[in-house]
Protein backbone atom coordinates (compact mmCIF):
# COMPACT_ATOMS: atom_id res chain seq x y z
CA UNK A 1 0.00 0.00 0.00
CA UNK A 2 1.10 3.54 -0.99
CA UNK A 3 2.16 5.68 2.24
CA UNK A 4 2.98 9.09 0.67
CA UNK A 5 2.15 9.88 -3.13
CA UNK A 6 3.53 12.77 -4.53
CA UNK A 7 1.74 13.45 -7.75
CA UNK A 8 2.87 15.68 -10.85
CA UNK A 9 4.64 17.97 -8.03
CA UNK A 10 5.99 21.75 -9.98
CA UNK A 11 7.81 24.15 -7.89
CA UNK A 12 9.50 27.32 -9.72
CA UNK A 13 12.26 29.47 -8.28
CA UNK A 14 12.22 32.42 -10.72
CA UNK A 15 13.23 31.41 -14.25
CA UNK A 16 14.20 28.23 -12.65
CA UNK A 17 11.89 24.90 -13.16
CA UNK A 18 13.72 23.35 -9.66
CA UNK A 19 11.45 20.48 -9.85
CA UNK A 20 9.10 19.32 -12.72
CA UNK A 21 5.87 17.41 -12.43
CA UNK A 22 7.60 15.01 -10.13
CA UNK A 23 5.43 11.62 -9.22
CA UNK A 24 6.55 8.57 -7.31
CA UNK A 25 4.71 6.80 -4.60
CA UNK A 26 6.09 5.40 -1.38
CA UNK A 27 5.02 1.73 -0.23
CA UNK A 28 4.66 1.60 3.67
CA UNK A 29 7.13 -0.16 5.34
CA UNK A 30 10.15 0.37 2.57
CA UNK A 31 13.02 1.97 2.42
CA UNK A 32 12.62 4.61 -0.58
CA UNK A 33 15.56 6.29 -2.06
CA UNK A 34 15.38 9.94 -4.38
CA UNK A 35 19.09 10.34 -5.60
CA UNK A 36 20.37 12.35 -8.13
CA UNK A 37 23.53 14.31 -8.99
CA UNK A 38 23.55 17.52 -6.86
CA UNK A 39 21.47 20.69 -7.69
CA UNK A 40 19.04 18.25 -9.13
CA UNK A 41 16.02 19.11 -6.70
CA UNK A 42 16.09 16.57 -4.28
CA UNK A 43 15.96 18.93 -1.37
CA UNK A 44 13.15 20.82 -2.91
CA UNK A 45 10.96 17.70 -3.30
CA UNK A 46 11.49 17.13 0.58
CA UNK A 47 10.64 20.31 1.25
CA UNK A 48 7.28 20.25 -1.06
CA UNK A 49 6.43 17.09 0.93
CA UNK A 50 7.06 18.86 4.47
CA UNK A 51 5.05 21.79 3.63
CA UNK A 52 8.52 24.10 4.03
CA UNK A 53 8.00 25.24 0.46
CA UNK A 54 4.57 25.77 -1.06
CA UNK A 55 3.93 24.01 -4.40
CA UNK A 56 2.99 25.55 -7.39
CA UNK A 57 1.27 22.67 -9.21
CA UNK A 58 0.28 18.87 -8.04
CA UNK A 59 -0.17 17.07 -5.07
CA UNK A 60 1.09 15.29 -1.52
CA UNK A 61 -0.83 12.48 -0.05
CA UNK A 62 0.05 10.90 3.28
CA UNK A 63 -1.48 7.94 4.15
CA UNK A 64 -4.63 8.80 2.26
CA UNK A 65 -5.07 12.39 3.27
CA UNK A 66 -4.10 15.18 1.13
CA UNK A 67 -1.30 17.46 3.10
CA UNK A 68 -1.10 19.50 0.24
CA UNK A 69 -0.39 23.15 1.73
CA UNK A 70 -0.38 22.52 5.16
CA UNK A 71 1.39 24.05 7.49
CA UNK A 72 4.78 22.15 8.55
CA UNK A 73 4.01 21.23 11.99
CA UNK A 74 0.46 19.63 11.28
CA UNK A 75 2.53 17.22 8.49
CA UNK A 76 4.93 16.70 11.66
CA UNK A 77 2.04 15.58 13.79
CA UNK A 78 0.30 13.30 10.86
CA UNK A 79 3.66 11.45 11.13
CA UNK A 80 5.95 12.77 8.79
CA UNK A 81 9.18 13.92 10.50
CA UNK A 82 12.18 14.52 9.10
CA UNK A 83 15.95 15.82 9.42
CA UNK A 84 17.67 18.65 7.28
CA UNK A 85 20.46 18.43 5.26
CA UNK A 86 22.29 21.66 6.92
CA UNK A 87 22.58 19.91 10.55
CA UNK A 88 20.00 22.46 12.24
CA UNK A 89 19.84 21.29 15.73
CA UNK A 90 18.81 23.33 19.36
CA UNK A 91 23.27 23.87 19.43
CA UNK A 92 23.10 25.54 23.08
CA UNK A 93 20.35 23.33 24.56
CA UNK A 94 21.40 19.59 25.79
CA UNK A 95 21.14 16.45 23.44
CA UNK A 96 18.31 15.32 25.26
CA UNK A 97 16.48 18.49 24.72
CA UNK A 98 16.74 18.29 21.29
CA UNK A 99 15.17 15.50 21.59
CA UNK A 100 12.58 16.38 23.63
CA UNK A 101 11.40 18.79 20.76
CA UNK A 102 10.51 16.25 18.34
CA UNK A 103 8.27 14.51 21.08
CA UNK A 104 6.32 18.07 21.30
CA UNK A 105 3.51 16.79 18.67
CA UNK A 106 2.79 14.02 21.04
CA UNK A 107 2.19 15.92 24.00
CA UNK A 108 -0.80 18.41 25.35
CA UNK A 109 0.27 20.26 28.09
CA UNK A 110 -0.09 24.40 27.95
CA UNK A 111 0.98 27.00 29.50
CA UNK A 112 -1.87 26.86 32.38
CA UNK A 113 -1.33 23.37 33.08
CA UNK A 114 2.11 23.60 33.57
CA UNK A 115 1.25 27.19 36.08
CA UNK A 116 -0.58 24.44 37.57
CA UNK A 117 1.68 21.65 37.84
CA UNK A 118 -1.15 19.16 37.26
CA UNK A 119 -0.84 15.46 37.84
CA UNK A 120 -0.97 14.75 34.65
CA UNK A 121 0.88 17.24 33.27
CA UNK A 122 3.91 16.02 35.50
CA UNK A 123 3.42 12.21 34.32
CA UNK A 124 3.44 13.47 30.80
CA UNK A 125 6.66 15.16 31.26
CA UNK A 126 8.06 12.31 32.59
CA UNK A 127 6.93 9.87 30.03
CA UNK A 128 8.51 12.30 27.13
CA UNK A 129 11.71 12.08 28.81
CA UNK A 130 11.94 8.57 28.86
CA UNK A 131 10.75 8.19 25.52
CA UNK A 132 13.68 10.86 24.40
CA UNK A 133 16.13 8.90 26.33
CA UNK A 134 15.19 5.77 24.75
CA UNK A 135 15.29 7.34 21.20
CA UNK A 136 18.38 8.68 22.07
CA UNK A 137 19.76 4.67 23.54
CA UNK A 138 18.62 3.57 20.01
CA UNK A 139 20.32 5.94 18.00
CA UNK A 140 23.46 5.07 20.85
CA UNK A 141 23.78 8.81 22.27
CA UNK A 142 22.68 7.74 25.38
CA UNK A 143 25.65 8.84 27.09
CA UNK A 144 25.64 12.14 25.64
CA UNK A 145 22.11 13.13 26.90
CA UNK A 146 23.11 15.83 29.44
CA UNK A 147 26.21 17.29 27.01
CA UNK A 148 24.92 20.05 25.06
CA UNK A 149 24.46 19.97 21.59
CA UNK A 150 27.16 21.75 20.02
CA UNK A 151 29.53 19.12 21.95
CA UNK A 152 28.85 16.55 19.86
CA UNK A 153 30.72 15.29 16.85
CA UNK A 154 29.29 15.79 12.96
CA UNK A 155 28.10 12.41 12.99
CA UNK A 156 26.54 11.97 15.91
CA UNK A 157 24.73 15.60 15.36
CA UNK A 158 23.29 13.42 12.28
CA UNK A 159 22.17 10.68 14.44
CA UNK A 160 20.78 13.21 17.13
CA UNK A 161 18.77 14.65 13.89
CA UNK A 162 17.62 11.43 13.69
CA UNK A 163 16.67 10.90 17.35
CA UNK A 164 14.53 13.86 17.38
CA UNK A 165 12.91 13.34 14.63
CA UNK A 166 11.98 9.52 15.63
CA UNK A 167 10.59 10.91 18.96
CA UNK A 168 7.47 12.17 17.69
CA UNK A 169 6.63 8.69 16.76
CA UNK A 170 6.37 9.25 12.43
CA UNK A 171 5.02 6.78 10.34
CA UNK A 172 7.31 8.38 7.30
CA UNK A 173 10.84 9.57 8.25
CA UNK A 174 12.48 11.41 5.59
CA UNK A 175 16.35 11.75 5.88
CA UNK A 176 18.21 14.27 3.97
CA UNK A 177 21.72 13.08 3.16
CA UNK A 178 22.41 11.43 6.30
CA UNK A 179 25.67 10.27 5.57
CA UNK A 180 27.26 14.20 4.80
CA UNK A 181 30.30 14.22 6.75
CA UNK A 182 30.20 11.04 7.90
CA UNK A 183 33.37 8.53 7.76
CA UNK A 184 33.11 5.18 6.23
CA UNK A 185 32.29 3.57 10.12
CA UNK A 186 29.62 5.58 10.77
CA UNK A 187 28.30 5.51 7.44
CA UNK A 188 27.93 1.48 7.79
CA UNK A 189 26.53 1.63 11.06
CA UNK A 190 23.86 4.08 9.65
CA UNK A 191 23.04 1.59 7.00
CA UNK A 192 22.27 -0.24 10.35
CA UNK A 193 20.36 1.69 12.13
CA UNK A 194 18.04 2.68 8.96
CA UNK A 195 17.41 -1.04 8.90
CA UNK A 196 16.86 -0.96 12.61
CA UNK A 197 14.50 2.07 12.07
CA UNK A 198 12.10 -0.21 9.26
CA UNK A 199 12.17 -2.79 11.45
CA UNK A 200 10.18 -0.52 13.77
CA UNK A 201 7.57 -0.57 10.85
CA UNK A 202 8.67 2.76 10.18
CA UNK A 203 8.67 3.82 6.39
CA UNK A 204 12.68 5.64 5.09
CA UNK A 205 12.45 8.09 2.39
CA UNK A 206 16.06 8.79 1.77
CA UNK A 207 17.95 11.77 -0.24
CA UNK A 208 21.64 11.18 -0.74
CA UNK A 209 24.41 10.94 -3.10
CA UNK A 210 26.60 8.71 -1.88
CA UNK A 211 25.89 5.99 -4.01
CA UNK A 212 27.27 2.81 -1.69
CA UNK A 213 24.67 3.77 0.90
CA UNK A 214 21.84 4.35 -1.49
CA UNK A 215 22.63 0.47 -2.99
CA UNK A 216 22.97 -1.29 0.31
CA UNK A 217 19.69 0.84 2.32
CA UNK A 218 17.21 1.25 -0.14
CA UNK A 219 15.02 -1.52 -1.93
CA UNK A 220 13.45 1.35 -4.40
CA UNK A 221 15.05 4.23 -5.97
CA UNK A 222 13.82 7.44 -7.65
CA UNK A 223 16.36 9.22 -9.59
CA UNK A 224 16.00 13.43 -10.50
CA UNK A 225 18.15 15.45 -13.04
CA UNK A 226 17.08 18.53 -13.67
CA UNK A 227 13.98 18.64 -11.44
CA UNK A 228 12.71 15.72 -13.94
CA UNK A 229 12.20 12.12 -12.70
CA UNK A 230 15.00 10.17 -15.03
CA UNK A 231 14.38 6.50 -13.99
CA UNK A 232 12.37 4.67 -10.85
CA UNK A 233 13.37 1.11 -9.80
CA UNK A 234 15.60 -1.15 -7.75
CA UNK A 235 18.85 -0.16 -7.25
CA UNK A 236 20.53 -2.94 -9.03
CA UNK A 237 18.44 -1.63 -12.14
CA UNK A 238 19.40 1.51 -11.95
CA UNK A 239 22.66 1.33 -11.63
CA UNK A 240 22.39 -0.13 -15.37
CA UNK A 241 20.24 2.40 -16.65
CA UNK A 242 22.18 4.35 -19.47
CA UNK A 243 20.37 7.76 -18.54
CA UNK A 244 21.47 7.18 -14.73
CA UNK A 245 24.68 6.58 -15.93
CA UNK A 246 24.94 9.60 -18.38
CA UNK A 247 23.41 11.66 -15.38
CA UNK A 248 26.03 10.92 -12.56
CA UNK A 249 29.05 10.44 -15.28
CA UNK A 250 28.22 12.73 -18.70
CA UNK A 251 27.88 10.94 -21.66
CA UNK A 252 30.62 9.57 -23.38
CA UNK A 253 31.24 11.53 -26.46
CA UNK A 254 31.70 15.19 -24.90
CA UNK A 255 34.14 16.84 -27.39
CA UNK A 256 36.60 18.64 -24.85
CA UNK B 1 27.79 17.02 50.79
CA UNK B 2 29.92 18.84 49.16
CA UNK B 3 29.51 22.33 48.22
CA UNK B 4 29.02 22.54 44.65
CA UNK B 5 28.30 25.85 42.64
CA UNK B 6 24.70 24.61 42.71
CA UNK B 7 24.67 24.59 46.20
CA UNK B 8 26.20 27.68 46.96
CA UNK B 9 23.27 29.44 44.08
CA UNK B 10 20.59 28.30 45.95
CA UNK B 11 22.40 29.28 49.44
CA UNK B 12 22.43 32.59 47.81
CA UNK B 13 19.07 32.90 46.73
CA UNK B 14 17.73 31.97 49.91
CA UNK B 15 19.84 34.90 51.93
CA UNK B 16 18.63 37.43 49.45
CA UNK B 17 15.36 36.03 49.28
CA UNK B 18 15.02 36.15 53.58
CA UNK B 19 16.93 40.04 53.06
CA UNK B 20 13.97 40.77 51.06
CA UNK B 21 11.15 39.61 53.20
CA UNK B 22 12.41 41.19 56.45
CA UNK B 23 13.43 44.30 54.25
CA UNK B 24 10.31 47.06 56.01
CA UNK B 25 11.94 45.98 59.26
CA UNK B 26 15.22 47.51 58.67
CA UNK B 27 14.69 50.27 55.81
CA UNK B 28 13.14 53.29 56.33
CA UNK B 29 10.23 54.49 54.22
CA UNK B 30 11.54 55.91 51.54
CA UNK B 31 13.79 52.80 51.15
CA UNK B 32 11.11 50.46 51.31
CA UNK B 33 9.53 52.14 48.49
CA UNK B 34 12.42 52.00 46.58
CA UNK B 35 12.37 48.44 47.04
CA UNK B 36 7.97 48.63 46.00
CA UNK B 37 9.78 50.13 42.58
CA UNK B 38 11.85 47.32 42.62
CA UNK B 39 9.15 44.83 42.67
CA UNK B 40 7.20 45.90 40.23
CA UNK B 41 9.89 46.37 37.64
CA UNK B 42 10.90 43.08 38.37
CA UNK B 43 7.22 41.77 37.77
CA UNK B 44 7.65 43.81 34.63
CA UNK B 45 10.81 42.28 33.46
CA UNK B 46 9.72 38.45 34.17
CA UNK B 47 6.80 39.27 31.66
CA UNK B 48 9.34 40.78 29.40
CA UNK B 49 11.37 37.51 29.80
CA UNK B 50 8.73 35.43 28.35
CA UNK B 51 8.75 37.71 25.24
CA UNK B 52 12.53 38.81 25.42
CA UNK B 53 13.79 35.83 26.74
CA UNK B 54 12.56 32.72 25.90
CA UNK B 55 10.98 33.84 22.56
CA UNK B 56 13.70 35.72 21.39
CA UNK B 57 11.93 38.86 20.14
CA UNK B 58 12.79 42.33 20.89
CA UNK B 59 10.09 43.72 22.05
CA UNK B 60 10.74 47.08 22.99
CA UNK B 61 6.78 47.95 23.63
CA UNK B 62 6.82 46.44 27.19
CA UNK B 63 5.32 49.48 28.66
CA UNK B 64 2.26 49.61 26.27
CA UNK B 65 0.96 46.33 27.84
CA UNK B 66 1.78 47.91 31.13
CA UNK B 67 -0.10 51.06 30.42
CA UNK B 68 -3.33 49.42 29.28
CA UNK B 69 -3.30 47.30 32.42
CA UNK B 70 -3.14 50.20 34.72
CA UNK B 71 -5.61 52.53 32.50
CA UNK B 72 -7.99 49.71 32.41
CA UNK B 73 -7.63 50.08 36.55
CA UNK B 74 -7.75 53.31 36.63
CA UNK B 75 -10.94 53.99 34.56
CA UNK B 76 -13.27 51.63 36.15
CA UNK B 77 -11.79 52.30 39.19
CA UNK B 78 -12.74 55.83 39.49
CA UNK B 79 -15.47 55.56 37.40
CA UNK B 80 -17.57 52.55 39.52
CA UNK B 81 -15.77 52.29 42.70
CA UNK B 82 -14.86 48.67 41.89
CA UNK B 83 -11.97 47.51 44.24
CA UNK B 84 -8.85 47.92 42.48
CA UNK B 85 -7.79 43.93 43.06
CA UNK B 86 -10.80 42.44 41.45
CA UNK B 87 -9.73 44.87 38.46
CA UNK B 88 -6.44 42.79 38.20
CA UNK B 89 -7.42 40.16 36.00
CA UNK B 90 -9.58 42.89 33.87
CA UNK B 91 -6.50 44.30 33.29
CA UNK B 92 -4.33 41.70 32.65
CA UNK B 93 -7.32 40.64 30.09
CA UNK B 94 -7.36 44.06 28.66
CA UNK B 95 -3.88 44.20 27.56
CA UNK B 96 -4.02 40.48 26.67
CA UNK B 97 -6.28 40.77 24.20
CA UNK B 98 -4.97 44.40 22.87
CA UNK B 99 -1.50 42.11 22.69
CA UNK B 100 -3.43 39.74 20.21
CA UNK B 101 -4.84 42.62 18.35
CA UNK B 102 -1.39 44.10 17.60
CA UNK B 103 0.86 40.78 17.61
CA UNK B 104 -0.77 39.17 15.31
CA UNK B 105 0.14 40.95 12.26
CA UNK B 106 4.00 41.27 12.97
CA UNK B 107 4.82 38.21 14.96
CA UNK B 108 6.42 37.02 11.65
CA UNK B 109 8.67 39.94 11.63
CA UNK B 110 12.42 39.33 12.58
CA UNK B 111 14.64 41.21 15.36
CA UNK B 112 14.91 44.64 14.74
CA UNK B 113 11.77 44.74 12.71
CA UNK B 114 9.83 43.94 15.21
CA UNK B 115 11.98 46.31 17.39
CA UNK B 116 11.43 49.32 15.30
CA UNK B 117 7.23 48.50 15.12
CA UNK B 118 6.97 47.71 18.90
CA UNK B 119 8.61 51.33 19.42
CA UNK B 120 5.57 52.83 17.44
CA UNK B 121 3.19 50.57 19.31
CA UNK B 122 4.32 52.08 22.74
CA UNK B 123 4.55 55.82 20.86
CA UNK B 124 1.13 55.62 19.51
CA UNK B 125 -0.14 54.47 23.24
CA UNK B 126 1.73 57.10 25.49
CA UNK B 127 0.11 60.02 22.48
CA UNK B 128 -3.47 58.00 22.42
CA UNK B 129 -3.38 58.65 26.50
CA UNK B 130 -1.84 62.44 26.16
CA UNK B 131 -4.77 62.87 23.50
CA UNK B 132 -7.63 61.70 26.16
CA UNK B 133 -8.72 59.50 23.57
CA UNK B 134 -12.84 58.76 23.80
CA UNK B 135 -12.18 61.30 26.91
CA UNK B 136 -11.49 58.78 29.24
CA UNK B 137 -7.78 58.71 29.96
CA UNK B 138 -7.78 62.15 31.49
CA UNK B 139 -5.37 63.32 29.22
CA UNK B 140 -1.12 64.60 29.82
CA UNK B 141 -2.85 65.11 33.52
CA UNK B 142 -3.63 61.42 33.89
CA UNK B 143 -6.16 60.09 36.76
CA UNK B 144 -6.07 60.97 40.04
CA UNK B 145 -8.03 59.34 43.05
CA UNK B 146 -7.66 55.55 41.93
CA UNK B 147 -8.33 54.26 45.30
CA UNK B 148 -5.91 51.63 47.45
CA UNK B 149 -6.36 48.05 47.62
CA UNK B 150 -7.95 46.46 50.84
CA UNK B 151 -7.74 42.92 51.85
CA UNK B 152 -10.14 41.81 53.97
CA UNK B 153 -11.47 45.29 54.43
CA UNK B 154 -8.40 46.34 55.92
CA UNK B 155 -6.81 49.47 53.43
CA UNK B 156 -3.30 48.59 52.37
CA UNK B 157 -2.12 52.09 51.33
CA UNK B 158 0.86 52.28 49.17
CA UNK B 159 2.33 56.05 50.30
CA UNK B 160 1.32 56.17 53.60
CA UNK B 161 2.58 52.20 54.76
CA UNK B 162 4.75 51.18 52.33
CA UNK B 163 6.00 48.48 54.28
CA UNK B 164 2.28 47.08 53.88
CA UNK B 165 2.14 47.18 50.01
CA UNK B 166 5.40 46.31 50.26
CA UNK B 167 3.78 42.79 51.20
CA UNK B 168 1.35 42.79 48.39
CA UNK B 169 3.62 43.41 46.15
CA UNK B 170 5.97 40.54 47.65
CA UNK B 171 3.52 38.07 47.42
CA UNK B 172 2.70 39.11 43.97
CA UNK B 173 6.29 38.94 42.57
CA UNK B 174 6.61 35.59 44.29
CA UNK B 175 3.61 33.83 42.60
CA UNK B 176 5.13 35.37 39.59
CA UNK B 177 8.42 33.95 40.06
CA UNK B 178 7.25 30.77 40.69
CA UNK B 179 4.44 30.25 37.94
CA UNK B 180 7.09 31.59 35.36
CA UNK B 181 9.96 29.05 36.43
CA UNK B 182 6.89 26.38 36.54
CA UNK B 183 6.29 27.46 32.69
CA UNK B 184 10.02 27.83 31.57
CA UNK B 185 10.45 23.98 32.47
CA UNK B 186 7.67 22.42 30.75
CA UNK B 187 6.55 21.75 27.44
CA UNK B 188 5.51 25.67 26.25
CA UNK B 189 9.29 27.44 28.02
CA UNK B 190 10.74 24.74 25.44
CA UNK B 191 8.77 25.28 22.93
CA UNK B 192 9.66 29.03 22.60
CA UNK B 193 13.41 28.05 23.44
CA UNK B 194 13.43 25.87 20.56
CA UNK B 195 11.82 28.62 18.45
CA UNK B 196 13.84 30.64 19.18
CA UNK B 197 17.17 28.59 18.79
CA UNK B 198 15.86 27.41 14.98
CA UNK B 199 12.70 28.70 14.15
CA UNK B 200 12.82 26.26 10.87
CA UNK B 201 14.42 23.54 13.02
CA UNK B 202 11.19 23.92 15.61
CA UNK B 203 8.42 23.79 13.12
CA UNK B 204 10.69 21.13 11.25
CA UNK B 205 10.26 19.08 14.65
CA UNK B 206 6.38 19.84 15.03
CA UNK B 207 6.21 22.94 16.89
CA UNK B 208 3.78 25.66 15.65
CA UNK B 209 6.53 28.51 16.44
CA UNK B 210 4.25 31.32 15.12
CA UNK B 211 1.17 30.09 17.52
CA UNK B 212 3.94 29.57 20.26
CA UNK B 213 5.53 32.89 19.94
CA UNK B 214 1.87 34.31 19.84
CA UNK B 215 1.17 33.19 23.10
CA UNK B 216 4.23 34.10 24.55
CA UNK B 217 3.39 37.60 23.59
CA UNK B 218 -0.05 37.47 25.43
CA UNK B 219 1.17 36.03 28.47
CA UNK B 220 4.20 38.54 28.98
CA UNK B 221 0.79 41.57 27.88
CA UNK B 222 -1.37 39.72 30.52
CA UNK B 223 1.03 40.04 33.31
CA UNK B 224 2.53 43.44 32.58
CA UNK B 225 -1.19 44.96 32.77
CA UNK B 226 -1.76 42.74 36.12
CA UNK B 227 1.48 44.93 36.92
CA UNK B 228 -0.22 47.92 35.71
CA UNK B 229 -3.06 46.99 38.52
CA UNK B 230 -0.76 47.56 41.18
CA UNK B 231 1.29 50.22 39.82
CA UNK B 232 -1.88 52.57 39.68
CA UNK B 233 -3.04 51.32 42.91
CA UNK B 234 -0.11 52.32 44.36
CA UNK B 235 -0.04 55.80 44.71
CA UNK B 236 -3.30 56.12 43.06
CA UNK B 237 -2.25 58.38 40.69
CA UNK B 238 -1.40 58.05 36.73
CA UNK B 239 -0.42 59.52 33.61
CA UNK B 240 1.22 59.22 30.68
CA UNK B 241 4.65 59.87 31.23
CA UNK B 242 4.86 56.82 33.34
CA UNK B 243 4.37 54.75 30.42
CA UNK B 244 6.53 56.32 27.70
CA UNK B 245 9.10 54.94 25.38
CA UNK B 246 12.23 55.10 27.98
CA UNK B 247 9.90 52.82 30.14
CA UNK B 248 10.01 50.16 27.93
CA UNK B 249 13.84 50.62 27.54
CA UNK B 250 14.85 50.24 30.67
CA UNK B 251 12.57 46.94 31.07
CA UNK B 252 14.17 45.84 27.92
CA UNK B 253 17.66 46.91 29.82
CA UNK B 254 16.63 44.93 32.80
CA UNK B 255 16.43 41.78 30.87
CA UNK B 256 19.19 41.63 28.89
CA UNK B 257 21.68 43.50 31.50
CA UNK B 258 20.72 40.41 34.03
CA UNK B 259 20.54 37.73 31.75
CA UNK B 260 17.85 37.06 29.10
CA UNK B 261 16.02 33.86 29.60
CA UNK B 262 16.76 33.56 33.44
CA UNK B 263 14.63 34.38 36.03
CA UNK B 264 17.25 35.41 39.01
CA UNK B 265 19.35 37.52 35.95
CA UNK B 266 16.12 39.65 35.78
CA UNK B 267 15.59 40.04 39.28
CA UNK B 268 18.90 40.93 39.68
CA UNK B 269 18.84 43.58 36.79
CA UNK B 270 15.71 45.04 38.13
CA UNK B 271 17.73 45.51 41.92
CA UNK B 272 20.55 46.79 39.98
CA UNK B 273 18.64 49.14 37.03
CA UNK B 274 16.07 50.35 39.74
CA UNK B 275 17.60 49.99 42.77
CA UNK B 276 21.54 50.76 42.17
CA UNK B 277 20.44 54.53 40.44
CA UNK B 278 18.93 55.53 44.09
CA UNK B 279 22.27 54.51 45.73
CA UNK B 280 24.16 57.10 43.74
CA UNK B 281 21.60 60.51 44.40
CA UNK B 282 24.32 62.36 45.15
CA UNK B 283 25.70 62.25 41.56
CA UNK B 284 22.73 63.08 40.04
CA UNK B 285 24.16 64.64 36.92
CA UNK B 286 26.98 61.66 36.68
CA UNK B 287 23.97 58.69 36.98
CA UNK B 288 23.17 58.46 33.54
CA UNK B 289 27.07 58.95 32.05
CA UNK B 290 28.00 55.84 34.61
CA UNK B 291 25.30 54.28 33.92
CA UNK B 292 25.68 53.64 29.81
CA UNK B 293 29.41 53.21 30.37
CA UNK B 294 28.17 50.36 32.80
CA UNK B 295 26.24 48.62 29.89
CA UNK B 296 28.74 49.06 27.06
CA UNK B 297 31.46 47.43 29.65
CA UNK B 298 28.81 44.63 30.41
CA UNK B 299 27.57 44.32 26.33
CA UNK B 300 31.65 43.99 25.33
CA UNK B 301 32.57 41.40 28.53
CA UNK B 302 29.25 39.53 29.19
CA UNK B 303 26.79 39.75 26.48
CA UNK B 304 24.83 36.99 28.27
CA UNK B 305 23.57 38.97 30.92
CA UNK B 306 25.35 38.69 34.66
CA UNK B 307 23.33 35.37 35.53
CA UNK B 308 22.62 33.80 32.24
CA UNK B 309 20.19 30.77 32.19
CA UNK B 310 21.99 27.84 33.66
CA UNK B 311 21.52 24.71 32.21
CA UNK B 312 18.04 22.25 32.53
CA UNK B 313 18.89 19.36 34.83
CA UNK B 314 16.50 16.46 33.81
CA UNK B 315 16.34 13.33 36.33
CA UNK B 316 17.83 11.49 33.86
CA UNK B 317 19.25 9.11 36.10
CA UNK B 318 15.98 8.10 37.60
CA UNK B 319 14.34 7.48 34.03
CA UNK B 320 17.43 5.69 33.00
CA UNK B 321 15.81 2.60 34.87
CA UNK B 322 12.78 2.02 33.19
CA UNK B 323 12.36 0.75 30.03
CA UNK B 324 10.67 2.47 27.39
CA UNK B 325 9.46 0.25 24.20
CA UNK B 326 9.75 2.43 21.25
Amino acid sequence: MSLLGVENVTKRFGGLLAVDHVSFSVPEGAVFGLIGPNGAGKTTVFNLITGNYELDSGSVSFAGANITGKPTHRIVAMGIARTFQTIRLFSDMSVLENVLAGRHCRMRSGPVSAMLRLKWQRKEEREAIGKALAELRFVGLAAQAENPARNLSYGNQRLLEIARALASDPRLIILDEPAGGMNELETAALVNLIGRIRDRGITVLLIEHDMSLVMKACEQLVVLEYGKKIAEDEPDAVKQDPLVIEAYLGSGDEDF
Amino acid sequence: MKPDADNIRKGAYAAVAVLWILAPLYLDKYWTDVLNNVAIYAALGLSLNIILGYGGMFHMGHAAFFAIGAYTTAIVNTAWGVPVLWLMPFAGIAAGVFAVAVARPIIHLRGDYLLIVTIGMVEIVRIALVNNVFGITGGANGIFGISSPSIFGRQINGVVAPGHYFYLLTVFLGATIILFSLLEHSRFGRALKFTCSDEVAATGSGINAAGYKLAAFVIGAVWAGMTGTLYAAKIGFISPESFSFWESVIMFMIVILGGSGSIPGVLLGAILIIGLPELFQGLQQYRLLIFGIVLVVMMIFRPQGILPPAPRKYPVDKLEKQEVSL
